[in-house]
């Protein structure tokens, strides 16, 4: 957990303060919507098609139970009494009203919580592995970069109106638990040969209509050049990104056009200028920032504790969970617990108030307090005692967040669609709750081993369906919904796009065809153990093609 | 229109000069990037304070070398989302040194002051006059930020550093 100081509180209250009197402003009518729109965006504040939507940074991913009973809070006092967590590890609420919302706002400020930058064309809130400072793979807690990066782009002069949104993640395990390279700007920390520590800077990625991997631009940077090639990369592209297109204005659009080497050139020369000014990163600063990171006082425990072996050989249930949604710890004796928020039926990374209270709760006695906010739209805590293990799943499994099925079919990635975005040009929520319905065999799934499904209504890849093994991405044909299918898309180290296998289908035959496209993997893999992407790999999608297409 | 100079509303003793127009002699004027550069050498010996009206779209650099002679540098924000101006005047003021007036013009309304005084603006042309009158409050709004800026407050890390020491709790960093 970072914790915030009085530095950090002042400035979010005084924000809070801001945005109230800008709501008092259009309500006196002296803002219009068009003046107002831009301020409410900065402050995540939208306007969706049936209410304003109120979107919660969660800054990479981490939450105190303090913050999270907080959330379950607003869901109730403001909203529907549920909460919806994004992909970019946020959590928006759809039913605020505009009245309300400073007071919501405020009551956030009180456990250092805001939406600044969750919308608006800034640096968005900045993302990393869910099992950032407890992943047995990971060189430094990357948490601490990310912090760094957020402080110094929070109302940044410069870049509060740049051509258009962007996003940034920072890496620093050996697997890629982060998609790191569908976002703007990518930072994966590494040692070079000389042993010492940097990152690999990687520009230019993102999904929507013209979907890029990002290119690394430097493959080496030393950590104490961090904030300014940050600074020379977003000045660079806020002088040259595209204006003119909202379409062309991401900078994976000025990276293509430019050309990589091109656009690094430009790069290194802004950066040259200002690597050694006040930008340079003084190590007492950010020892400062790592300070200020409360890290659990672990007990010391051995791994696989007696208690936990035996439960796991007199509970089939609960050896299921844990081979599915536990995962290994970097403290012995301790593991990872993922929750699934994708029960049968229900809507992706929908949480309700009473659901973010009990967790809360257990995060409290079983987790040191903390809990974790991934891309796929699950929760994790992330310091569980194995021992606790037993108890924590009859908690979970009471409030239906241990479905087993982390990873699985049913482990769905989805926008929330036509349902609640007015940019939208189909449904994205029924799709991904028929689909867990048509796989509600856990057994089925497990067979069908790791698949990811990723469903955007939209050509804004809110659901990443270019990077889902099997993206379905929703398109509007003469006023009806129809659904465009892609395979072998990966968000990993080894991220690819997927490959369109044909025509949209309607609305009314998705979930067959993914269940066509299950049915002729299991036929086709070489072993029960090759997973589904690696079958698309080998095989290209021409016989899932075949399937789908043969009787339609 | 309202111009804000030093937290206050002003006349302009700037008189913009449109391309084709002859040039005042003796008095401060502001020409148009195009004019400006077509006959740099003879303007800037010219007799009286030089203002420069620079598009948003241009590098900068072209005027760095002419920087000495001009007294004020006009940029522009054609919208209000606009914000490429913003990366200019840091490039004039940090990068360029210049120390002359650097004013805003456009869209300016009193949500972007903050931004704008911190990137260096010290001359303002507000759009509304509410806006223009509210300057100076709407500048106390923040106490504090983050980064460094042109209004020469304490960023927090080096704020941090000064009042306590740190405190390592992790192994390498930096």
């Amino acid at each position: 957990m970072y914790v915030y100081d009085a530095f950090d509180r002042t400035l979010v209250a005084e924000r809070v303060a801001e945005f109230r009197d800008q709501v008092a402003r259009r309500f006196s009518g002296e803002l219009t919507e068009d003046e107002f729109k831009p301020l409410r965006l900065m402050n995540g504040v939208y306007l969706q098609l049936h209410a304003y939507m109120l979107r919660i940074a969660i800054p990479y991913g981490t939450l105190s139970s303090e913050q999270l009973r907080m959330l379950a809070h607003i869901a109730r006092r403001y909203d529907r009494g549920y909460g919806h967590f994004t992909t970019r590890t946020n959590i928006q609420f759809h039913w605020i009203k505009l009245d309300e919302l400073p007071a919501a706002m405020a009551d956030l400020a009180s456990v250092g919580m805001h939406g600044m930058q969750t919308s608006g064309n800034n640096v968005r809130n900045i993302t990393t592995d869910q099992w950032a400072g407890v992943a047995p793979d990971e060189i430094e807690d990357p948490r601490i970069w990310a912090e760094v990066i957020r402080q110094h782009v929070t109302l940044h002069p410069e870049f509060s109106f740049m051509p258009r949104k962007f996003k940034i993640c920072v890496g620093t395990s050996s697997h890629d638990r982060a998609a790191l390279r569908i976002h703007d700007l990518a930072l994966r920390m590494h040692r070079n040969d000389a042993g010492e520590l940097g990152f690999e800077v990687m520009v230019g990625g993102g999904l929507g209509r013209t979907p890029y991997l990002a290119k690394t631009i430097k493959p080496f940077l030393h950590k104490r050049d961090l904030l300014s090639y940050v600074e020379a990369v977003l000045r660079t592209y806020n002088q040259f990104g595209r204006r003119d297109n909202v379409w062309k204005a991401r900078i994976k659009i000025l990276v293509h056009d430019l050309g990589p080497e091109a656009f690094a050139k430009e790069v290194e020369t802004e950066w040259e200028a200002i690597k050694n000014g006040t930008l340079a990163l003084d190590p007492a600063a950010v020892m400062e920032i790592a300070g200020r990171f409360i890290y659990p006082d672990y007990a010391r425990l051995d791994d696989n504790p007696p208690e936990l072996a035996e439960k796991r050989r007199g509970d089939r249930r609960f050896a299921a969970w844990l081979d599915n949604s536990v995962a290994n710890h970097k403290a012995p004796g301790y593991a990872i617990v993922t929750l699934s928020l994708k029960p049968e039926g229900g809507t992706p990374g929908d949480c309700t108030a009473e659901q973010m209270d009990a967790i809360a709760d257990l995060a409290d006695r079983y987790s040191f307090g903390e809990i974790r906010v991934g891309h796929e739209q699950n929760m994790v805590m992330p310091h569980v005692a194995q021992r606790d293990l037993p108890a924590v799943w009859r908690a979970l499994d009471e409030i239906g967040v241990a479905g087993g099925n982390i990873g699985l079919v049913s482990d769905i990635i989805a926008c929330p669609g036509l349902d609640y975005c007015s940019l939208a040009n189909a449904r994205s929520i029924p799709i991904a709750q028929e689909l867990t319905r048509r796989f509600r065999n856990i057994d089925l799934q497990r067979d069908l081993g790791r698949l990811h499904i990723n469903i955007s209504g939209c050509i804004n890849a809110c659901g990443h369906h270019h990077v889902g093994h099997i993206g379905i991405l929703g398109v509007e044909k003469n006023g009806e919904e129809f659904y465009q299918i892609t395979l072998g898309g990966k968000a990993d180290e080894d991220a690819k796009l997927g490959t369109l296998i044909g025509p949209a289908v309607p609305y009314a035959q998705v979930a067959d065809v993914v269940e066509d496209i299950a049915a002729a993997y299991l036929e086709l893999r070489q072993r029960p153990d090759e997973l589904f992407i690696d079958t698309v790999n080998r095989l290209g999608v021409e016989p899932f093609k075949e399937r789908v297409y043969a009787t339609r | 229109m309202r111009l804000v100079e030093n937290g206050r509303i002003v006349e302009d003793r700037y008189v913009r000069v449109d391309d084709e127009a002859p040039i005042p002699e003796r008095v401060p004027v502001i020409v148009s990037a195009k004019r400006f550069l077509a006959d740099a050498a003879a303007l800037v010996r010219r007799d009286g304070s030089l203002g420069v009206a620079w598009p948003n779209d241009k590098r900068v650099a072209e005027l760095e070398p002419w920087l000495g002679h001009i007294a004020l540098v006009v940029l522009v924000f054609p919208k209000f989302k606009d914000g490429r101006a913003y990366s200019q005047a840091r490039l004039l003021r940090e990068t360029c040194g210049f120390g002359g007036t650097l004013r805003a013009a456009g869209d300016v309304l009193r949500d972007q002051f903050h931004f704008l005084v911190r990137a260096g603006f010290d001359s303002f042309e507000v759009k509304k006059d509410a806006d223009a009158r509210a300057f100076a409050e709407v500048l106390a709004r923040y106490s504090v930020y983050y980064q460094d800026g042109a209004d020469g407050r304490e960023p927090a890390l080096r704020r941090r550093l000064q009042s306590a020491p740190p405190v390592s709790n992790t192994g390498e960093t930096v």
